[in-house]
């Protein structure tokens, strides 16, 4: 109301219209152009999802809705083979379980060990040191993982455990390899939680006596558990997405066992076998590995939401 | 003396703290071994010997007492004439008339088509440097008529050239250039829209609900497996899409192709998997550009946009260039969605445009890696040692950029 009534006892003080001074602000196409198209931008991300979600749903309602297929053998048959329509999930599932579960047994307590050495041990050389070698882990392609637990994990497993036990294929060398793969991550995600602790609990602690072990493990990883505990998720859902590894060392064909020795090919490995072959477009086929993208889809979000939750719910917030 | 009961613990609770942190450090030890198992396997089988058998003995093929490697355009001409069928000549002399091809090319031809070395046999690096004698007295023993030499698998013929379906005439030619292509595609379709929609979200997102499920968005999206990725590319792009992406829309249709799956669908689908990620870099850099700088920008009568253009971007860059080449090291290793798009199991031809069938680096050390023989597996070792040192340089190009430009505003 104020700039509208300068305008007004400005407009009527001059006289001559060339002197009026219009204090309203300046409509300039331009700038609206601009932060258009950046807002446009911006929403993309938004249409990424609703691709994904839109193109994961309406081919898997196409699956859901063959009469070859019913929702409950889909969720108990234990087995899948799509050339005789048997599409049961479970070993699919179970063998991406496996896989993620070997990978997190390493990932996790190696991650967390090297996060507290290097936020609470390690001096500043050592750390400028290591963090990079990490980084370098972190930074190559999961194909050459990939490679690298065909020609050098499951060699050497088959040397250690008998090349009787250990088949070609494995869902333990393809779990190992991919803890590997992981560890950088849980690492950098845990450290950074762990340096957000104030110094000032870490004094407290050495003041009542503790050693640096306990002050490490009884007051800092306490007070950055949910960090860690996010990390812990995130990891979950990396290795249940993790792709080349698994298509390349777990094995190509469906298998419903427990045995870590014995070749099983996970969510993943399924969907880029069968697509890397030749595909008819909207056969029961084709639209069978959208469905197994979706359950892949809804696994991963609720693991990354539960990640998000953690860190909102239990965080620690010090002045 | 401090009596005993004062701290009957100490010792032992340091020794404890002792056997921790070194297991803490074990852990990072390992990690450390790993790395360097995986770059020592990798080397391995990238180098090594390798038992040679050939169709032909090039001993046979001296022309007056000079050898094969030798002997001048003309006399390599000759020896193709007598070697192979007038058929195969034309054939050839068709692809490439025989006057307008140098010598180095008439001289793989020779190798190709009348020597053809066939690689029957490979040993690792480790064991060709410590079992040499064991080697050459296997080789002799198994494969009488084979010559023993020391193969590096990456060597220059490897770079240039494109996929055969023989072993000891593979290259990644064609990968490499296909990966050029896709990763030119990306960074002209991610770059601008990333680095549009973090100035949005930094620079004139107010705190509305559209504007925090945007930003809650992209961090999702930075979670979600790149195959889904790969999935989506797949219906939209290729399928959907189609007539685009094909080129039919624009009446440029590769004939070797002409469906979707071409190197601009792969192209865009890698922009869509890494623009979450480049966003979130890109708004860290403008988030660490100081407000008195905009304020001061203000204070001129400078307009919202002139502000970030003149002042907030220019800051910013460094920062922003830095997170965009992490990001796009992450495009050029990426190989699962690559796979679902379409990649072609099999392409011979350099890729000419956006609209060619293609293939890149990962996806061929992929089908490499698959292979059973041998042979593709040193093969699929010297493509990764490509492929790191591609990455290595790139990293390096992002960490000397941070360093130059880092500089406390």
């Amino acid at each position: 109301m104020a700039l509208a009534n300068t305008e007004s006892t400005v407009a009527s003080d001059n006289a001559t219209p060339e002197a009026r001074v219009v204090l309203r602000k300046r409509s300039r196409p331009g700038e609206t152009l601009f932060q258009s198209f950046l807002f446009i931008c911006g929403a993309i991300s938004i249409l990424t999802t609703a691709g994904i979600i839109y193109v994961l749903g309406h081919e898997s309602l196409l699956f859901f809705r063959s009469p070859d297929v019913s929702l409950l053998e889909f969720f108990t048959g234990t087995k899948w083979q799509p050339a005789i329509l048997e599409f049961g999930i479970l070993p699919l599932f179970n063998a991406t379980l496996m896989t993620s579960a070997i990978a997190l047994a390493v990932a996790l307590p190696m991650g967390l060990s090297a996060a507290i050495y290097l936020s609470e041990y390690a001096t500043l050389r050592t750390r400028g040191v290591l963090k990079p070698i990490l980084e370098v882990l972190a930074g190559i392609p999961t194909v050459v993982y990939g490679y690298f637990a065909l020609s050098f994990m499951t060699p050497l497993l088959r040397t250690l455990f008998g090349a009787n036990t250990v088949e070609i294929y494995n869902t333990a060398s393809a779990g190992l390899v991919m803890g590997i793969l992981i560890l950088p991550l849980v690492t950098s995600m845990s450290e950074d939680a762990l340096s957000a602790v104030p110094r000032s609990l870490r004094e407290a602690a050495y003041a009542l006596g503790a050693t640096k072990l306990e002050t490490a493990v009884k007051v800092v990883v306490p007070a950055a558990l949910s960090g860690i505990t996010a990390a812990f998720i995130i990891a979950a859902s990396r290795a249940v997405g993790e792709t080349m590894i698994v298509a390349v060392a777990a094995g190509a064909g469906p298998n419903f066992t427990f045995n870590p020795f014995r070749a099983a090919e996970t969510m993943t490995g399924h969907i880029v076998r069968i697509s890397g072959g030749d595909l008819s477009y909207d056969s029961i086929d084709y639209n069978s590995i959208f469905a197994i993208g979706s359950m892949l889809f809804l696994m991963t979000l609720t693991l990354n939401l539960i990640s998000n939750r953690v860190v909102r719910r239990f965080r620690e917030v010090y002045e | 003396m401090i009596p005993a009961r004062f701290n009957p613990q100490t010792p032992r609770r340091h020794r404890t703290g002792g056997v921790w942190s070194t297991l803490f450090l074990g852990a990072i030890i390992i990690a450390i071994v790993a790395l360097g198992a995986l770059l020592t396997n990798i080397m391995d089988e990238s180098f090594g010997l390798v038992a040679i058998e050939s169709r032909i003995d090039p001993a046979t093929l001296e022309r007056d007492g000079t050898l094969l490697e030798a002997l001048d355009k003309e006399q390599l001409i000759q020896i193709l004439t007598e070697h192979i069928s007038a058929g195969l000549l034309r054939r050839l002399e068709n692809d490439q008339a025989f006057e307008e091809r140098d010598r180095g090319n008439v001289y793989a031809l020779v190798l190709e088509r009348v020597v053809e070395p066939e690689i029957v046999k490979t040993w690792s690096l480790t064991d060709s440097l410590l079992n040499r004698d064991a080697i050459k007295a296997e080789a002799l023993a198994k494969y009488p008529q084979a010559t023993l030499e020391f193969h590096a698998w990456i060597n220059p013929a490897f770079m240039q050239m494109s996929q055969s379906s023989k072993p000891e005439f593979a290259g990644v030619r064609t990968a490499i250039l296909g990966s050029l292509w896709t990763i030119a595609i990306t960074i002209i379709v991610a770059f601008p829209t990333g680095v549009g929609a973090a100035i949005y979200l930094e620079e004139y997102a107010s705190d509305t609900l559209v504007n925090r499920v945007i930003q809650t968005n992209i961090n999702n999206l930075a979670g979600v497996p790149s195959i889904l990725y790969g999935m989506l590319g797949l219906t939209i792009f290729v399928r959907g899409l189609e007539p685009f992406t094909s080129g039919a829309l624009l009446g440029a249709v590769d004939t070797t192709t002409a469906n979707g799956r071409t190197v601009l669908s792969a192209g865009l689908t890698l922009a869509l998997l890494v623009l979450p990620l480049l966003i979130i870099n890109a708004q860290e850099a403008i988030k660490a550009v100081p407000g008195s700088l905009r304020e001061a920008s203000y204070g001129l009568g400078a307009t919202r946009w002139q502000t970030i253009w003149h002042h907030v971007l220019p800051n910013a860059m460094p920062g922003i260039l830095t997170g965009t080449i992490l990001a796009i090291s992450r495009a050029i290793g990426e190989t699962a969605p690559l796979v679902v798009v379409g990649a072609s199991a099999f392409v011979a031809l350099d890729p000419s445009g956006p609209f060619s069938k293609f293939t890149t680096l990962p996806i061929q050390i992929y089908q490499w890696t698959t292979r059973p023989q041998d042979q593709y597996r040193n093969l699929a070792a010297a493509a990764i040692l490509v492929l790191l040192v591609l990455l290595l340089s790139l990293n390096a190009a992002a960490v000397l950029l941070r360093n130059r430009y880092s500089r406390k505003l």
